[in-house]
């Protein structure tokens, strides 16, 4: 790698309102490097890359591409200069074609004027082919996972005559087995002589990926490293700007079982369950995505109606017909997708937060607004959620701040069982502390937790003991006295490692 | 209560809600009748108000019913129809079957009401387009309307239907405005003051992340189909006794306007927001302005032309309005 720089902004500043996303930061790209783009949410690290990919105006700064000072108005004249996003939420047409979609708004023509169907399906098998992916250009988009949807969005952008790829949080979505699909990708992209700004929250695979790291913490620049420099702990540190407790008191764990599912099956997706949670602990449940941890969670809380097997709450085998009934026993699912399942975004805080407990303030008819604030504001305080007041739209919030609106809304209605499906998503790492946090204070007051998750080391940091999920069926279980990464790949897989 | 306690809790009241996120309307329909003030001296009399509250009163209570399956995400298009069932059997059973006043209008909005329910059903149970199924429901029960009377008027002779249908409260105000604001304050309190409400909000808003949240959003998108009905029987009932006789084509277009009457009130078609203070709004803005264009002599058919145009008009105010926020 040659140390020649590609890409540099200077003093870039970029205000909102009256908020400044950006205050006077640096950023610089050497040709050829994986620079990764820290941050916790609300950092700068999006508004940055928006603003180098003409999405967003910057109000003062300079931008240079190799030593030039250029204009980047619009995404156009990005593309032009070589530079293209990869998005997080990736945007394609799910019911066209991998072809369609790497050729769309640049359609090949025949010398009628109509589009050249054939061209561009030859064009696209030779891109894709040049990247070594072995996806059908014929598929529809729908039917490709999400890391080979990932590979059609870079290789499309690769058409276009690309210098600069920049990714924005592409690992968030993916599972285990997936990610490494992505850093394969990635790798190949970098061995193209291909510049890359990769923006993550995930420490690990700076790691695995980046050359530098450059930090950014509330619109300020912060600092740039090399990565065999520097650790997790210190990035943490740049980060979030003070340490983070990684470890917590032990979890007092009682001997009587609160909640035990047995032989539990439904379809092909959960199969023949069994599971114990004690009160007081935590158990995760670990396994690929597609395992059935997500599913194997909505037959406990109602959501998929019909199950084989019994549900034991506390020593009583118990039906299970729809949410309502969970809820009611006190078991309540905090959902994977807390935009989709979770939230009702355009309403207000207080509206999420009190959704499932209406009948404490509605009787009949007539709301009773003070009692309605009050446990409103004890959940806002609980969780420590950072909102300009009880009435601000839940939209507006931070992916964090959004997820602890879902968690008060379901620790509203004080349960015993707590399911928490990927909690700590797409949230930054100050957030998954708070969170992390959160579920201990709940376990030492007497809850028990399940805590499905794809990421090992969450899973190994708050469990006490870990279930194995693996095509719909149980892989095995593991105590916290032998809980090694290793182990749960192993369950997870099926492979002996 | 200190100051602040209760400045907040003012500005939380749903009725500052509804004039804040209505403000573009509210000062629509304002100019609007100042206008008119001003450009007709016969608009702004008692008569005349209480003309155009009339003129409102049925599209008014279908557009409020409309107001719930929009708020959902839905759409109900039979409700001009089930006027026409409605009336149409009320009148057939008091003409033919000689059926003393009260059961047979009981009828009428027991038929609003068993319309609203398949609807509900086949929309969620059987999960077909609400577009579709409403469509359908709109062919069957105007056709139905049309067999039962061969498409001629059924007449009906009964002082009181003529009392219910033309009486004054007081000697003023049309009986059937009356009807009309307490249906607005029954649904208003409805979806205001009660759990139902709040899960009505949810269900549109978000209905994966109701459900989650342990509400039946089935029932909940039933019974709003099922208000939608019946609010629609009744006023199916009130026109016909307004007209003491039934006519097939009663409540042609109503659903349009309804619909229209909503959506300028600043309901989202995609569900979720809006309130029912708006659609009221919105039936008045519609009411006021064929009023005016009667006063000032336009020929009728301008009228549509007219309401398009506003439609237009407000909806591109809320899209600006919605991307300033932003």
């Amino acid at each position: 790698m040659d140390n020649k720089i590609v890409v540099r902004m200077e003093q870039i500043t970029k205000i909102f309102g009256i908020v400044k996303a950006l205050d006077q930061v640096d950023f610089e790209l050497r040709a050829g490097e994986v620079h990764a783009l820290l941050g916790e949410n609300g950092s700068g690290k999006s508004t940055l890359i928006k603003v180098l990919g003409g999405i967003h105006k910057m109000e003062a700064g300079q931008i240079y591409l190799e030593g030039k000072p250029v204009t980047i108005e619009d995404v156009f004249t990005a593309n032009q200069l070589g530079i293209s996003i990869v998005h997080q939420e990736l945007s394609f047409a799910p019911r066209m074609t991998v072809a369609d979609n790497i050729f769309m708004g640049k359609e090949c023509r025949n010398k009628l004027g109509l589009i050249d169907v054939r061209k561009i399906m030859q064009e696209s098998q030779r891109l894709l082919d040049d990247f070594g992916s072995d996806i059908d250009p014929g598929e529809l988009m729908c039917n490709l996972s999400i890391s080979q949807q990932q590979v059609v969005e870079i290789v499309k952008a690769l058409s276009n005559q690309t210098r600069i790829l920049v990714m924005d949080e592409p690992s968030a979505s993916l599972s285990l087995t997936e990610v490494e699909h992505l850093y394969e990708a990635v790798d190949r992209v970098k061995s193209m002589g291909i510049s890359i700004i990769y923006v993550s929250h995930r420490m690990e695979e700076l790691f695995r990926l980046a050359d530098r790291v450059t930090v950014l913490r509330d619109g300020k620049y912060i600092g740039t490293v090399n990565i065999e420099e520097t650790n997790e702990d210190d990035l943490v540190t740049m980060m979030v700007g003070r340490e983070i407790e990684s470890h917590y008191g032990e979890h007092k764990i009682y001997q009587n079982v609160v909640l035990e599912l047995k032989h539990l099956s439904r379809g092909t997706a959960v199969h023949d369950i069994n599971m114990q949670v004690r009160r007081g602990e935590v158990v995760g449940i670990a396994g690929i995505v597609g395992a059935g941890r997500s599913e194997c969670a909505r037959v406990i809380a109602g959501i998929d109606k019909g199950y084989e097997g019994q549900i034991i709450l506390n020593g009583q085998e118990i039906k299970i017909r729809n949410p309502r009934d969970a809820i009611s026993k006190g078991i309540v699912l905090i959902p994977e997708d807390r935009k989709e399942q979770g939230l009702i975004l355009m309403q207000s805080v207080k509206f999420n937060a009190t959704l499932c407990v209406l009948q404490k303030f509605i009787k009949a008819i007539g709301v009773n607004r003070a009692k309605q604030n009050e446990i409103t504001d004890e959940m806002i305080d609980l969780l420590h959620i950072k909102v300009s007041g009880r009435e601000m739209e839940v939209g507006k919030l931070s992916g964090g701040n959004q997820q602890k609106v879902v968690l008060a809304k379901w620790l509203a209605t004080d349960p015993k069982v707590l399911i928490l499906d990927e909690p700590t998503r797409g949230i930054d790492v100050g957030a998954k502390a708070e969170i992390y946090k959160l579920i201990d204070e709940l376990a030492c007051k007497g809850m028990s937790t399940i805590l499905i998750s794809s990421d090992l080391p969450e899973i190994m940091r708050v469990c006490d003991t870990v279930y194995v999920m693996r095509k719909g069926s149980m892989g095995g279980k593991i105590s916290e006295d032998e809980l090694v990464q290793e182990k749960i790949i192993k369950y997870a897989t099926g492979v002996n490692a | 209560m200190s100051k602040i306690q209760k400045k907040e809790r003012f500005q939380n009241g749903n009725i500052w809600k509804t004039v804040k996120n209505n403000l573009g309307i509210i000062l629509s329909l304002l100019v609007l009748c100042v206008a008119l003030t001003f450009a007709t001296e016969y608009f702004l009399t008692t008569k005349n108000i209480l003309n155009v509250l009339l003129q409102i009163s049925t599209n008014g209570m279908i557009a409020f019913g409309m107001t719930y399956v929009i708020l959902l995400g839905g759409i109900d298009l039979s409700v001009g129809s089930v006027v026409a069932l409605s009336g149409t059997i009320s009148m057939a059973l008091m003409a033919r079957n000689n059926w003393p006043l009260v059961p047979a209008l009981l009828v009428g909005l027991g038929l609003g009401l068993a319309v609203g329910i398949i609807n509900g059903i086949l929309v969620t149970k059987v999960g077909m387009p609400a577009f579709i199924v409403t469509l359908a429901m709109m062919n069957i029960t105007r056709g139905l309307a049309l067999v039962m009377t061969s498409g001629k008027p059924i007449y009906v002779q009964d002082e009181r239907l003529l009392i219910i249908g033309n009486g004054k409260f007081m000697g003023v105000i049309p009986l059937q405005v009356i009807y009309m604001l307490i249906m607005f304050l029954i649904l208003f309190c409805i979806l205001n003051y009660t759990r139902y409400g709040k899960h009505l909000y949810a269900t549109g808003g978000n209905i994966e992340a109701a459900r989650f949240s342990g509400i039946d959003v089935d029932l909940v998108r039933i019974i709003a189909y099922v208000i939608s009905g019946l609010v629609s029987g009744i006023a199916g009932v009130m026109t016909a006794a307004r007209l003491y006789s039934a006519l097939p084509t009663m409540g042609e277009g109503a659903e349009m306007d309804a619909i229209a009457s909503v959506v300028l009130g600043g309901t989202m078609m995609t569900g979720g927001s809006g309130t029912l203070g708006g659609t009221l709004i919105g039936a008045l803005i519609i009411g006021v302005m064929n009023n005016g264009l009667n006063l000032l002599g336009v020929n009728s058919y301008w009228q549509d032309v007219a309401k398009g145009f506003i439609i237009i008009f407000a909806i591109v105010v809320d899209i600006v309005k919605n991307k300033k926020k932003k």
